[in-house]
């Protein structure tokens, strides 16, 4: 396109020349230069004309060799959805009805504040009377190897769309570098033309400025359904290729080939000319409410500004100033005054919103948290005083408009809060902000439960014939027993028919969830659940991320789902299991290495003796397990003392764990005069068999060689009794806070019968068991017959769970240890940084 | 000269609801957390109970739960949440391209 084409009244300059002073010789009226022919550039003169058409003489530089045209809408353009004529805003016409001049393909490259003047590229140099500069953004370009090679380009402009859609003619492989709002759609677009694409986003959580960590999530989930590849945490180290583009590099290692590199990690405001020209500049040109800068003549606005230390990237707030800038050059005040901004965005067809601040970081600050797992919705209100000061959405942002509203009035919400989650619709149906009156109101074939297909009615009818908790109701009439949704709905009935005699079902997990621990753990299993984000999701997690009780149990629950799958949550583990180490009340470690069955030797003795000289440990104590604790570690040394203890073929001992603690022994037939066994031997092969297995609470095992029992295998969670005839196999004992004295699980006759058995038992506990709940507690509560019937009576069964917790096995059986002695999590064991600090005298 | 804010390193070497720790020479440490939703906290490094390590808790929400008696504080505030009683001193915090600053004074104040 030829700029002439838009060109409106004024005569074409000459390179050059100045038509500054002719120019105002013809015309008598102020000159008005804008730079930028964007989107807030040509707004603000529309606010201008709107205002008083005749007042200035406008004359606009544009870089891009087009008219004005809606930048938002490249997007659709991308994806093949819209031409680029149908996404212009002001037409050729519309600079020519208005006599504007336009200058395109020829930015503005100095500014003379003291001559008022302004050049360009091209040599043109224009007078001006007031110059408003509306330059935009520049697209921030990592500054990694490989970023100048042809094929890498930002998502700004139309330019950048027709190289994108050349490329994905020539078909291929396209890397997209940034899961913000404008990566995810160059990645939608370029996927619908045909193109494999990966993108790489260094955050945890796509979109990570406008979503919280659940609704990222769920993007995630849905783009991935979508064929895209989504790499989180992707650090990105080169761009490689020879003349061209011919992938990607991360820092670990992993290479992405790619014909075509979109860099979208965001953008700075384009300042360059306005700091040359000594304009004040922070991260943007600086304004002040009528969006004049540090010089009276000059007036800036849209992305390229900061007003009152804010920055944006919307284009709701740049309307707003454009109201202010063209109401201060018409001579009335209308002081603009920072956005409030909502982000309301389709990202790939999938509805987000998100507003205010939603970390919920301020003092007092509360959450209200609703998931629909099946209509693949996410709400979440932050609230303060009553107020609301944040909102994410996610799937359905039918409401977002009415919770913005809320915010930017800030009004109280206290009558509404209870049903303000449920939608305006909802909160507002006449006198039925009470939730329970909104659900009595409810007619009888209401439907209660969608995934059941359950009503009032017939929910009603059950509690009415007897079923008088929420368990008795979902085993007969089904309503909220699969996603859940209709939990409380489901209660409040119950409320309503049986007043005060509603039984207390099972206790939940923690107050972030309203299922119990074998809810969880049959839907995990049921529903093929892969991530801690996900089961909360499903199961309408209460919380954005759950709470101290809820996630350990959580990730151990998926750890024991899915062995060799799952990758462990090292956030979601208590301090002792993070550290491989048992925290002391002063904030130091202490380290018990695995001495197999209560063995030793000369050279784990003398290497533990170094250790404790060597980090001045100031105890060592031979602990109730039959080891060696070594007191007072720091932190920062355990890697080190780890790595000596390895060197003398040591392991972690797990004495932190809800893991297999200890395997105690007697001496047995090798030595003792009574003994039956080698229950040495025995205790070895158990320890052997069954270490670093994670399990619902610590598991301790012993074995003695007769019954005078000296390992004390009776009050063990696994004890073995040695007898002539074989083996006795006592489960479930505590010598703990409530002694227990085993119950006989059976008698075997063979060391690897009491293997087999006790691999079978283990695996039971750990599937079935709640977290932090030990095997006295849990075999009195399903009762030994039934552990006796899966494990003695039932073969087939025993060898089942058998394999499963040795299949499992071999993937635990890892030192953790030696992982961390060679470097690995070296930041949990390392200061962030350090300092001296100067004495106050020095400081002044 | 020293500036008003201690520069202790980028917000990705912290990990998604972890913590690290910061020491100050010949006083105590301040433990700098970031939360699920990626924000991040700076407090002394030691829980208004028995002076349990804040930073070694699991942090859920905008809290953290302390390792030794698991005390919930809000590291927004340093309060102790719920019936517990106590404040841990907080030090304001900033992030400036992906870097993340500490307020010096705060920091020398909470650390001694
Ligand atoms: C070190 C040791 C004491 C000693 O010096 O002998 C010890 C130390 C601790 N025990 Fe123990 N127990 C030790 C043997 C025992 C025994 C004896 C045994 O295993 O034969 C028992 C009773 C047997 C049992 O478990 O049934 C025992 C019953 C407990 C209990 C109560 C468990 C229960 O179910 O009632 C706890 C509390 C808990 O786990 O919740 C506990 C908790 C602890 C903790 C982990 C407390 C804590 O959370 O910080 C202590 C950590 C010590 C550390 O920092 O290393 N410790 N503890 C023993 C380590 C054995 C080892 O080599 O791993
Ligand atoms: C693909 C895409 C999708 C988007 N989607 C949304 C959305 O859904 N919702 C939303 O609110 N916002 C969205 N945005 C952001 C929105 O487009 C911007 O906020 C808005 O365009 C900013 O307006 P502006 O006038 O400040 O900058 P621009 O529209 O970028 O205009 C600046 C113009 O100035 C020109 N220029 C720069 N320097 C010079 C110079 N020295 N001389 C002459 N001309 C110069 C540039 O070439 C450009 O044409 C999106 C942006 C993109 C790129
Ligand atoms: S209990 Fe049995 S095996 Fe143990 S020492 Fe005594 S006799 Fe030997
Ligand atoms: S020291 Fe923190 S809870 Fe006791």
């Amino acid at each position: 396109m030829d700029f002439q084409d838009y060109r409106g009244g004024g005569a074409t300059p000459e390179a050059g020349s100045s038509d500054g002073a002719s120019g105002s010789a013809a015309d008598p009226r102020e000159h008005l230069v804008v730079i930028g022919n964007g989107m807030a550039g040509c707004r603000a003169v529309e606010e201008l004309l709107a205002r008083d058409a005749g007042r200035y003489r406008v004359t606009i530089f544009g870089a891009e060799p087009h008219v004005n045209y809606n930048r938002i809408m490249l997007s659709p353009v991308l994806a093949g959805e819209k031409t680029f004529d149908e996404i212009v805003i002001n037409t050729a016409d519309w600079y020519r009805d208005n006599n504007i001049d336009l200058i395109v393909s020829d930015p503005v490259t100095a500014i003379d504040r003291a001559g008022r003047t302004v050049t360009s590229r091209s040599g043109r140099v224009v007078d001006y009377d007031r110059l408003l500069i509306a330059t935009g953004s520049d697209p921030f370009i990592i500054p990694v190897p490989g970023k100048d090679l042809p094929g890498v380009i930002s998502f700004r402009d139309m330019k950048d769309v027709d190289t994108m859609v050349a490329a994905a003619d020539a078909g291929g492989e396209a890397v997209v570098i940034g899961g913000g709002l404008l990566g995810l759609e160059a990645a939608h677009g370029l996927s619908l033309r045909g193109m494999k694409v990966t993108v790489l986003h260094l955050p945890n959580t796509l979109m990570e400025r406008q979503l919280d960590e659940a609704a990222g999530w769920l993007l995630k989930t849905a783009l991935e359904a979508r064929g895209q590849t989504i790499l989180t945490g992707a650090d990105t180290a080169e761009i490689y290729g020879d003349g061209k583009v011919e992938g990607v590099r991360l820092k670990d290692g992993r290479e992405i080939p790619a014909s075509l590199v979109v860099m979208a990690v965001g953008i700075r405001p384009s300042v360059a000319p306005a700091r040359e020209a000594g304009l004040d500049v922070g991260r943007g040109i600086k304004v002040d409410d009528h969006m004049v800068t540090s010089d009276p003549h000059v007036l800036a606005v849209g992305e390229c500004v900061e007003h009152d230390g804010q920055v944006y990237g919307l284009v709701a707030p740049l309307w707003d100033m454009c109201r202010s800038l063209a109401d201060g050059l018409t001579g009335k005040a209308n002081p603009y005054r920072g956005s409030v901004t909502s982000t309301k965005l389709k990202v790939s067809g999938i509805d987000v919103f998100s507003a205010g601040d939603f970390s919920g970081a301020g003092a007092g600050c509360e959450d209200i948290v609703l998931r629909d797992a099946s209509r693949g919705v996410y709400k979440r209100l932050v609230l303060q005083d009553d107020r609301i000061v944040g909102a994410v959405l996610y799937g359905d942002t039918g409401d977002g408009s009415w919770y913005f509203d809320l915010l930017r009035k800030g009004e109280s919400v206290a009558d509404l809060r209870d049903v303000l989650i449920f939608g305006q619709a909802f909160a507002s149906g006449g006198g039925q902000a009470d939730p329970k009156a909104a659900v009595a109101a409810l007619s009888d074939d209401a439907e209660i439960c969608g995934c059941n297909g359950v009503s009032k009615g017939q929910v009603v009818s059950c509690i009415v014939k007897g079923a008088h908790s929420l368990d008795a109701v979902r085993s007969t009439c089904k309503a909220s027993a699969s996603c859940g949704s209709c939990t409380g709905l489901v209660e409040t009935l119950l409320a309503l028919t049986l007043g005060d005699d509603v039984q207390s079902g099972p206790k939940t997990m923690c107050k972030c969830t309203s299922f119990t621990h074998d809810d969880v753990r049959r839907e995990i299993v049921a529903q093929g659940m892969r991530s801690i984000p996900e089961v909360m999701q499903t199961l309408h997690w209460s919380t954005p991320d759950g709470c101290s009780s809820c996630r350990p149990a959580l990730n151990y629950y998926l750890l024991c789902a899915l062995p060799g799958d799952y990758v462990d949550d090292q956030q979601s583990r208590f301090v002792n299991e993070r550290l491989h180490a048992n925290i002391q009340k002063d904030g130091t470690y202490s380290v018990v290495p695995r001495m197999w069955g209560g063995l030793t030797n000369p050279r784990e003795l003398r290497a533990i003796a170094d250790v404790v000289e060597k980090y001045d440990a100031p105890m060592v104590k031979v602990t109730g397990g039959q080891r060696l604790d070594i007191f007072g570690i720091k932190k920062e040394d355990l890697p080190a003392v780890w790595a000596d203890l390895n060197a003398a073929g040591m392991v972690s001992g797990h004495a932190y764990g809800k893991a297999l603690r200890t395997v105690k022994t007697c001496v047995g037939s090798e030595w003792c005069r009574f003994g039956t066994q080698d229950s040495t031997g025995l205790g070895v092969r158990l320890e052997k068999m069954s270490w670093g297995s994670w399990m619902p609470h610590k598991f301790k095992i012993a074995v003695s060689g007769c019954p005078r029992n000296c390992a004390e295998a009776t009050i063990k969670d696994f004890g073995v009794v040695c007898v002539d005839s074989g083996y006795e196999l006592h489960v479930a004992g505590n010598g703990g806070i409530h002694v227990r004295a085993t119950d006989l699980l059976c008698r075997v006759s063979t060391e690897q019968q009491v293997l087999d058995y006790c691999a079978a038992y283990i695996q039971l506990y750990r599937e079935e068991a709640r977290y932090l709940e030990r095997t006295a507690p849990w075999v009195e509560r399903v009762g030994i017959d039934y552990v006796r019937q899966r494990i003695v009576e039932d073969e087939v069964d025993r060898e089942a769970l058998c394999a499963r917790f040795l299949y499992s096995q071999s993937f635990s059986q890892d030192d953790p240890w030696a992982q961390r002695a060679e470097g690995g999590e070296h930041e949990q064991h390392a200061h962030m940084a350090q300092f001296k600090p100067v004495k106050a005298e020095e400081m002044a | 000269m020293i500036g008003a804010w201690l520069d202790i390193g980028w917000v990705n070497e912290i990990p998604v609801r972890g913590s690290r720790t910061v020491t100050v020479d010949g006083a105590g440490e301040i433990a700098v957390f970031r939360t699920g939703d990626d924000k991040v906290f700076a407090l002394r490094n030691r829980c208004p109970h028995k002076g349990g390590p804040l930073s070694q808790g699991i942090v859920h929400g905008h809290s953290v739960a302390c390792p030794l008696h698991n005390w919930n504080i809000a590291l927004a505030t340093g309060e102790a949440q719920g019936e517990d009683k106590g404040c841990t001193p907080t030090i304001p915090v900033k992030i400036d391209g992906g870097r993340v600053l500490i307020c010096r004074t705060g920091t020398l104040q909470a650390a001694a």
